[in-house]
């Protein structure tokens, strides 16, 4: 058997890791909605959803249980290969970017096969996400076309033509980064940032980075937010799919299931973007403390025992049984992992990189759902000409002052 | 690995089932895509020797095939436009007067 | 039969298929969803032969602004399905054989030439890497390389030309 298993050891274990990957990327998106929606509520002053579960916890439950009985219904002058095929490539491809994304630093054997803490690591990995991202337009002009309905293809052609031009100003305020560290590689372009005891100066974003060619990449980081909150659709640039003026733009025609697949697209790929934004310009899995202050080490624990301690304190006393039930047993794992931490070592030396890694990858996720409650939206001639008159000059500027500082700094 | 005999076919059959396609369709559109399919299948030809002969040179030729083709395709879909506009059919048969 | 036979062949075929359904179809939407399908199996193969970047541009440049202007095209001219007309019998009962005949002896002119014992190398990618690439682009071929960035230019301004209105 264990024969068997080191033998095919290349196949089970990418398939392994695939299915933990998407069953962990599921989870967050669905916690992901109740994030945005809690957070939203409480910026417009009121509850968001808190009566489904100990303070709406189980709302996303109760919401994937209504896709899966609400009727899917087929429109009945609708192109049906296009229909079906437009959810199912824009899921396709928003989970498969998450595919050549590294996670962590580890790189361990299991069964005597050496792997790494992310599912493939191509030397081309950031070409592959671009790759996918252009592919991307696909889904959204084919959905509002397939629909057979005057405002669903406007909002598709609209949503596509705005994906477009803001992926030039995507690629283009990336290279800065490329660059620096002179490889495609995602995990070479962290390892790059690492620089022995500097920490959070070694970071793309300050960039006091390898041997003193690195450049501040703060334009590229800004140009590759704004770009990146355009191509995923959000606020606000979310026009083509605002429910005010195109009724609901290119999905209006999709209901249940279909409509749960661009759902779960839109939030897999705002994941993968913020995942994007950490590993180039905020250092991915590295500690913003110097390496030498190994004391920080123990920062997972000190923020989980607190926390939670204090959902146990909230849970005693919350309103519902299932609440006083629930919430302190949630707490008492969180501060049970917490204690865990502390007293096994290698286990928190393990569990360190992908710490500061899913740190900042939910504080870019905060600062989009932030964004959302706060800012109004573009309208579409105001979207188009920022896009093409500012943040394309404003991108290619980088490139041309970062290849200069090199070149200054070679010499 | 591959043999380069098989690339080189595959190039030929991509190009003739392009030619087929450029002869039998009727709208203008599937026509110009079908010279796209052409010039993708002579890309492979490309890439397939410049893989065998380890050099670089057919693939800097294959970049400028794609930077040709994406040219071609802007200034020949705006010609298209217009001509739909003023014909009202994408049909190229029926595109065969100078008369509109 | 290695892996890297299996994929050609898993590929090939997905990209004749691709070709054969571009002809088939009726809806020139459905032969362009035809024609990227061959792109990206295409640039499955060159991912093969270990030409990564030329992969990723294809699919970048090629399957996602190229393709999408064909279908924004397709779309906006609101292309219908081709109407049926009679073929003349002469084209499908001799053209057919014709064109086989013709594809067959280009084949064996292909299989008898000298590149018969070249094989290409696999996807191990060290054979070309971006770096190379482009020291070849900006040094050896940098005239070409000025040239085809005045042609975009060109083509910008003569696409914007062509599709304003009349005033």
């Amino acid at each position: 058997m264990s024969d068997f298993l080191t033998h095919y050891a290349f196949l089970i274990v990418p398939i392994v890791k695939i299915a933990i990957l998407v069953f962990i990327v599921l989870t967050v998106d669905a916690y992901l909605t109740w994030l945005e929606r809690k957070v939203i509520a409480h910026i417009q002053s009121r509850w968001g959803p808190h009566r489904v579960g100990p303070h709406g916890l189980l709302q996303p439950l109760a919401d994937g249980v209504k896709f899966i009985f609400k009727e899917d219904p087929l429109p009945a002058s609708v192109d049906k290969a296009a229909y079906f095929i437009a959810p199912f490539i824009t899921l396709m491809l928003a989970l498969t970017s998450l595919a050549v994304i590294p996670f962590g630093p580890q790189h361990f054997t299991v069964f005597g096969y050496e792997t790494h803490v992310g599912i493939a690591d191509v030397n081309i990995s950031l070409l592959v996400l671009f790759a996918i991202t252009a592919l991307g337009v696909y889904g959204v002009a084919l959905a509002g076309w397939a629909s057979n309905n005057k405002y669903s293809l406007l909002g598709g052609l609209r949503s596509s033509a705005q994906m477009i031009s803001y992926e030039l100003a995507l690629t283009l305020s990336v290279v800065g980064v490329l660059l620096i560290a002179g490889d495609f590689s995602l995990r070479n372009i962290v390892d790059q940032q690492q620089n022995g005891n500097l920490g959070l100066l070694g970071w793309n974003i300050v960039g006091f980075s390898k041997d003193g060619i690195g450049f501040t990449q703060i334009i590229g980081f800004i140009c590759f937010f704004i770009a990146a909150i355009a191509e995923t659709n959000r606020v606000p640039f979310d026009l083509p799919e605002a429910e005010s003026e195109l009724v609901a733009g290119f999905h209006t025609e999709y209901a249940s299931m279909k409509f749960a697949m661009f759902f779960i697209a839109e939030y897999t790929s705002m994941i993968t973007v913020s995942c994007l934004a950490t590993i180039l310009f905020f250092g991915g899995w590295l500690s913003p403390f110097p390496a030498s202050w190994t004391f920080t080490d123990y920062l997972p624990s000190l923020l989980l025992i607190p926390f939670g301690l204090w959902v146990i304190f909230d849970g005693i006393r919350y309103e519902t049984i299932f609440g006083r039930i629930v919430l302190p047993g949630v707490g008492a794992v969180l501060t049970a992992l917490g204690a865990a931490l502390i007293v096994f070592p290698p286990f928190n030396d393990a569990i360190q990189g992908l710490f500061w890694f899913l740190a900042k990858v939910f504080t870019f996720l905060f600062v989009y759902i932030w964004m959302r409650g706060t800012l109004p939206r573009f309208r579409y001639d105001q979207l188009m000409s920022f896009g093409w008159k500012f943040l394309l000059p404003v991108s290619i500027a980088n490139v041309v002052l970062t290849s200069a500082v090199i070149l200054w700094r070679m010499h | 690995m591959v043999p380069t005999t098989y690339y080189l076919l595959l190039s030929a059959v991509l190009f003739g089932l392009g030619i087929v396609a450029f002869v039998f369709k009727r709208n203008i559109i599937t026509i110009f895509m079908a010279i796209e399919l052409m010039l993708n299948a002579v890309n492979l030809a490309f890439v397939a020797f410049s893989s065998a002969f380890g050099k670089s040179d057919g693939e800097v030729f294959v970049l400028f095939v794609i930077v040709v083709a994406a040219a071609e395709a802007a200034v020949g879909l705006g010609i298209i436009i217009l001509t739909a506009r003023n014909r009202r059919s994408l049909n190229v048969e029926r595109v065969d007067l100078l008369k509109l | 039969m290695t892996a890297s036979l299996f994929i050609f062949f898993v590929l090939a075929a997905l990209a004749v298929l691709g070709a054969v359904s571009l002809i088939l179809q009726r809806h020139p939407i459905h032969s362009a969803l035809s024609l990227i399908v061959v792109m990206v199996a295409l640039a499955g193969l060159y991912l093969l032969m270990g030409a990564e970047f030329v992969a990723a541009v294809q699919i970048i440049v090629y399957g996602g602004a190229i393709m999408v202007l064909f279908v924004f095209v397709i779309m906006l001219l609101n292309a219908g399905e081709e109407e049926r007309t009679n073929f003349s019998k002469l084209a499908t009962y001799a053209g057919i054989p014709l064109a086989v005949a013709t594809a067959g002896l280009i084949a064996a002119a292909i299989v008898r030439s000298s590149s018969g014992t070249l094989s290409t190398a696999g996807a191990s990618g060290a054979l070309t890497s971006t770096r190379t690439l482009s020291m070849l682009l900006f040094k050896d071929f940098v005239y070409p390389f000025e040239l085809t960035s005045f042609l975009i230019l060109v083509a910008i301004l003569g696409a914007i030309v062509l599709a304003q209105r009349e005033n």
